[in-house]
């Protein structure tokens, strides 16, 4: 093993641990806001390994799309929201926990068996092309079309809906009680009351 | 083209020549040129704050530092020395945890985004074909540092602070994306030495900015949002946040976040100089001059000259956009944040795709002198 492979191993060791270590912490964490955070540490952890595959350019489009907006958006909502609930216990909750670990085992199980029974040997007379970067806008454009097509009309779904979502009518030519006159209202814009959609 | 000086081989030959091995040779190298970025990096800041001071003095009719040292020039020394002596707070119910660790991730991308910034055709410390990209998702990752500190300081206006600073980088990072992506394409390559490269051969007349005026604008306009200057200092805003998400921060802690936005400029100008400006290239290429002086291509002065001349250069522009950058902090009033959202999503945004539009057309239609 020379210098350069162990380097190697060494790392993907370092980013193995990583990704489980955080993983485990998003799940088993009661803090949500630490969750939210360790699932920024998984994602980087998996551009690492990414970059060890040498797929750079897959590991930075990870770490643009996967940390530096949805873990964000992630933090946003976490942050912005600050609504407390109290829970009130369901009766045979244990059916829902059952089903819960039922799938959960399920879906070990069958991992486990996908990763027995799967030939791990890589087949190295694929070379890595030259331009990787133009190999994938090739391949994008050429074999990938629909579901590149269809990620994006997925995507304009989401900004329309958001919009229709965020969007607020303020009541026009309302004024505000002036200082002295009125108890002022609460700080608020006033707004119409929306009709609930079809 | 004459390739230039390449360090890195020339280090590991005399190495080798000492007996040692080529991969021990390899690893003594690898660290030099990171060092010598982290320590250039840090200079550069300490000559960007001593500007600051003293152009922010000329511009109040003020002196500015006088006395520390000649022209005060020790002045941000001696504010390091400050920070480092000072009392480590961190207040009273918040999460040590985050509230350390939130710092450092602001610092330590910006930091590694000096990786693709080249001073010359081997003078960089990798060549990587992701080049300019990297940087692009490099600067993504400081909002979640931003953010960790907003909440984890126990205070609202940091917290306040932190969320708007998030929702600055976040809106100011699509622009400038567009506007990068229009070089990208005019260049057919990520790769910063490649993009300098494209601009070489016609002196001033080729540098990218005649072929990307509106690109240009939008580029400095979203980098100094990415960058929190004054224009758009918001999530600092002293008026209204006291100081944003470094209001609880004191000492060692403090100074990362002044290192890192200091750093940041700096960075974001040499990023300027290269895309825009030809990174190393001077006004005259230095092929012609060699030529009319009837020096050969591979005189060993004229390769030592030229690179000191690309580092020089690259250098003078970037110290140019800075002084712009002070310039402007000190004689602009401070956005409101509905303007600043405005400006970035339907201002910007609508430019920098049109920008792009125009550019693939124009790449089409005149090939010769967009990169067809």
């Amino acid at each position: 093993m020379n210098l350069a492979e162990g380097v190697q191993f060494v790392s993907f060791i370092i980013l193995a641990v990583l990704v489980i270590g955080a993983a485990l912490g998003v799940v088993l964490f009661d803090k949500i806001v630490y969750s939210a955070f360790l699932l920024g540490g998984v994602f980087i952890s998996i551009a690492g390994i990414y970059l060890l595959q040498n797929a750079d350019f897959v590991a930075a489009a990870q770490i643009l799309v996967y940390v530096g907006a949805i873990n964000v958006l992630i933090l946003f909502a976490i942050m912005l929201v600050n609504k407390k609930e109290n829970y009130a216990p369901i009766p045979r909750r244990w059916i829902r926990k059952g089903s819960a670990a039922a799938v959960s085992i399920g879906l070990f199980v069958l991992l486990s068996i996908m990763l027995t029974r799967t030939h791990w040997s890589v087949d190295l007379s694929v070379a890595s092309p030259a331009l990787p970067i133009e190999t994938i806008g090739e391949h994008l454009f050429s074999d990938y079309l629909l579901p590149f097509e269809l990620a994006s009309v997925l995507l304009l779904m989401a900004l329309i809906g958001a919009v229709v979502l965020a969007r607020r009518e303020e009541i026009e030519g309302e004024t505000t009680a002036i200082v002295g006159e009125l108890p002022a209202p609460a700080l608020e814009l006033p707004e119409r009351p929306r009709e609930p959609v079809a | 083209m004459n390739p230039g000086i390449d360090l890195q081989q020339r280090f590991i030959e005399t190495l080798t020549d000492f007996g040692l091995s080529d991969g021990i040779s390899k690893l003594i190298w690898m660290p030099v040129p990171m060092l010598l970025m982290i320590f250039g990096a840090t200079v550069g800041v300490l000559v960007s704050v001593w500007l600051e001071r003293k152009i922010s003095a000329a511009a109040q009719q003020r002196i500015g530092p006088e006395f520390i040292g000649p022209l005060g020039i020790l002045a941000p020394v001696a504010d390091g020395m400050k920070l480092v002596f000072k009392e480590d707070v961190v207040p009273a119910n918040s999460d040590p945890w985050l509230f350390t660790l939130g710092p450092a991730l602001v610092v330590i991308p910006v930091f590694l985004s000096y990786l693709i910034v080249p001073f010359g055709e081997n003078l960089l410390v990798s060549n990587v074909g992701l080049g300019i990209f990297l940087w692009i998702a490099f600067s993504s990752i400081v909002p979640i540092g931003l953010l960790m500190s907003g909440y984890s300081s126990n205070n609202k206006y940091a917290l306040l602070g932190g969320l708007r600073a998030a929702a600055q980088s976040i809106s100011y990072e699509i622009p400038l994306a567009l506007a990068v992506l229009a070089i990208v394409m005019m260049s057919n390559s990520l790769s910063t030495v490649e993009i300098v490269e494209k601009q070489a051969g016609y002196g001033i007349l080729g540098w990218n900015v005649w072929r990307q005026p509106f690109g240009f604008i939008l580029f400095w306009i979203s980098a100094l949002a990415e960058c929190e200057r004054i224009p758009f200092d918001l999530p600092e805003a002293e008026e209204e946040l006291v100081a944003g998400y470094q209001t609880e921060y004191s000492g060692m802690k403090f100074a990362l976040f002044y290192l890192g936005s200091y750093v940041n400029l700096v960075l974001s100008a040499l990023l300027v100089a290269v895309l825009y400006f030809g990174g190393w290239e001077l006004p005259i290429p230095i092929e012609t001059l060699a030529d009319l002086l009837h020096i050969p291509q591979d005189n060993a002065i004229l390769q030592v000259v030229d690179a000191s001349l690309g580092i020089t250069m690259t250098l003078l522009k970037a110290y140019f956009f800075l002084f712009l950058a002070i310039l402007l902090r000190w004689t602009v009033p401070r956005v409101r944040i509905d303007q600043l959202l405005d400006l970035g999503w339907k201002f910007l945004l609508p430019v920098g795709l049109a920008n792009l539009l125009i550019t693939a057309g124009l790449k089409l239609t005149l090939p010769f002198a967009f990169g067809g």
